[in-house]
């Protein structure tokens, strides 16, 4: 009898948390659609995750500002942030790639706004003796018609791709910036994330890859490309064109606090404190 | 027993019955979301193509999963053939051999084995295994279904060498006695008696293992390459069910054809685990006859 006893207890409390934490959930709804109708206070976003650091950034900075406005950011992809907003789910979604060019997001009356810029660089293993790669010799590597390093000026020793699938956003600004549209080779080591990329460059002899310029470290070798060494002064002249902007769609113009919100994220403030240290680049300072 | 009392169990009879319903309320949504998501994709696609060509390539309308169905069962066998053997093995040693202290201190060990969680593992293989077949591989690499193989040989041996110890100690003694009695050796003891005896156990203990390594995503994902290339070779990358639609999930858009394929391969898989549970339930339920 005892056990049942200690069962059914716990059955019971499990069962009271629920209902509580629904009950919770619909009061804390009540007062903010009342609120609506006068004044928005809460802004939703979602999508890129590599855009999440600087969102969560700006969204910190936001409500210490406005002590009444809740932000909320989430993560789960360009894609996700795109078809949330499209939606209308969230205020704001957050991609990488720009929404016209995709047939799924296109022309569904999303208004861009382009909030930092992503550079990216070309990395190898450290034991590659190249230093330098031209946009040709590079759309040859990717789409495997190059296979040796000797074939680039460097040792004989066989070449490695490590880069993202093919749903990335990444490897839709590569595709679009060195390939011009042309498919990489299948024959590659697909991983899911800058991290995952780099450690197994750093580790994969005679391996290449691309990273946002953010995830350099040493483990690795950053090559330049078309004779051009990554340097944000070289992005800011256009000498470097390795690098895509990011963006922030709304569904039609904003407006209230979501427009407030988007105003801070581009203004000097932000732009110039705080976008450069989560390892974008400041849309200000680009001539 | 009071009134009260039995007021009380049978509130507490009513609460289990809601349970019991809630949890097979979710099952069936689970199955009915993912069933309709991704039957979708055979509006755009013929069920012809999805599992019999390797042809994966989205942008061009070429959705093929063979390549991952494949990647996915190779996998699972790979690690069958690894970590059986050396999961029954363990479980002789641990049920009928070891000592006592020492198999106190192994269950102990394999426990902890059982609670690693599998981006440990990952990261091991990732660090340990793939650098190592790299210097034996012939493609320079180390990525693909060797290592993914290793990575989960060890991960299902837990439930293996579990649930077969479990099986080996639940045999009467009386049969073991009888073995000896009849002046058969500990080696013919194990392997001619109380193998058979306790065989149901040691499949429901593999086929589990199996489930295991099938739905396994982390661990495999770091070290198998996620390459949609249809596996060839234990040594070059590949992509397993589970891999491809973790990679790709987040980045294509709901309700494109795209999309509905990643369904349609969660629903693949829903369906294999499915058939490996009925099979646990072949060899685990009494035979009803003698009673």
């Amino acid at each position: 009898m005892k056990k049942y006893g200690v069962v059914a207890i716990i059955s019971i409390i499990v069962l009271a948390l629920l209902v509580a934490g629904g009950c919770a959930k619909k009061s804390g709804q009540a007062p903010q659609q009342n609120k609506q109708t006068t004044q928005q206070s809460k802004i939703t976003l979602s999508g890129s995750t590599a855009l999440l650091p600087l969102a969560k950034q700006a969204a910190t900075l936001y409500m210490d500002k406005n002590p009444k406005v809740t932000v909320n950011v989430s993560g789960g992809g360009s894609f996700t942030g795109l078809r949330q907003v499209i939606e209308g789910a969230v205020d704001i979604g957050n991609s990488d790639v720009a929404a016209e060019k995709d047939p799924e997001t296109a022309g569904k009356g999303l208004v861009d706004h382009q909030v930092a810029i992503a550079p990216f660089v070309i990395i190898v293993n450290p034991d590659v003796k190249v230093d330098n790669l031209s946009k040709k010799q590079l759309a040859d590597i990717f789409t495997g018609k190059i296979t040796n390093w000797k074939e680039v000026g460097g040792s004989d020793a066989k070449i490695t791709i490590i880069h993202r699938a093919k749903s990335s956003g990444s490897r839709r600004i590569i595709t679009d910036l060195i390939l011009d549209g042309k498919e990489f080779t299948d024959k590659a080591i697909i991983q899911d994330s800058n991290g995952a990329v780099r450690k197994a460059i750093s580790q994969t002899p005679g391996s290449i890859g691309y990273i946002d310029a953010a995830y350099i470290d040493n483990s690795v070798k950053v090559l330049k490309y078309n004779g051009v060494e990554y340097t944000p002064e070289n992005v800011y002249n256009k000498k470097y064109t390795l690098y895509a902007y990011e963006h922030m769609y709304t569904k039609g113009e904003p407006t209230g606090v979501v427009k407030d919100f988007l105003d801070f994220v581009l203004s000097d403030e932000f732009q110039n404190n705080y976008v450069e240290k989560l390892g974008f680049l400041s849309m200000k300072k680009m001539k | 027993m009071s009134v009260k009392k039995q007021k009380i169990e049978l509130y507490i009879q009513y609460l289990f019955l809601l349970t019991a319903m809630v949890v097979t309320f979710t099952i069936a949504a689970i199955v009915i979301f993912v069933g309709k998501q991704g039957l979708k994709t055979f509006l755009e696609v013929s069920p012809l193509e999805f599992f019999g060509s390797h042809k994966w390539v989205p942008e061009q309308n070429h959705f093929g999963a063979l390549t991952f169905i494949t990647g996915s069962l190779l996998a699972t066998l790979l690690a069958m053939v690894l970590g059986g053997p050396l999961g029954i093995a363990g479980a002789m040693f641990l049920a009928k051999i070891a000592p006592r202290p020492l198999t106190d201190y192994l269950r102990t060990v394999v426990d902890l084995l059982a609670g690693i969680p599998s981006v440990v593992y990952g990261w091991i293989g990732l660090t340990v295994i793939v650098p190592a077949i790299r210097d034996i591989s012939p493609t320079q690499n180390g990525f693909g279904l060797l290592a993914a193989g290793i990575i989960l040989a060890i991960m299902i041996l837990p439930t293996v060498l579990s649930l077969a110890e479990d099986a080996l100690r639940s045999i009467p003694r009386s049969l073991e006695e009888a073995s000896y009695a009849l002046g058969a050796t500990r080696w013919q003891t194990l392997w001619h008696v109380l193998m058979p005896a306790a065989a149901p156990g040691i499949i429901t203990g593999l086929v589990l293992g199996m489930a295991r390594a099938i739905g396994e995503t982390m661990a495999v994902q770091m070290v198998i390459g996620n390459t949609p290339l249809f596996p060839r070779s234990l040594f070059q990358p590949t992509a397993t069910l589970t891999s491809e639609i973790v990679m790709e999930m987040g980045n294509t858009a709901f309700n494109s054809t795209w999309n509905n394929a990643l369904f349609l391969m969660a629903f693949v898989l829903l369906f294999v685990s499915l058939g490996l549970i009925l099979l646990v339930r072949k060899f685990t339920t009494p035979k009803e006859e003698g009673r």
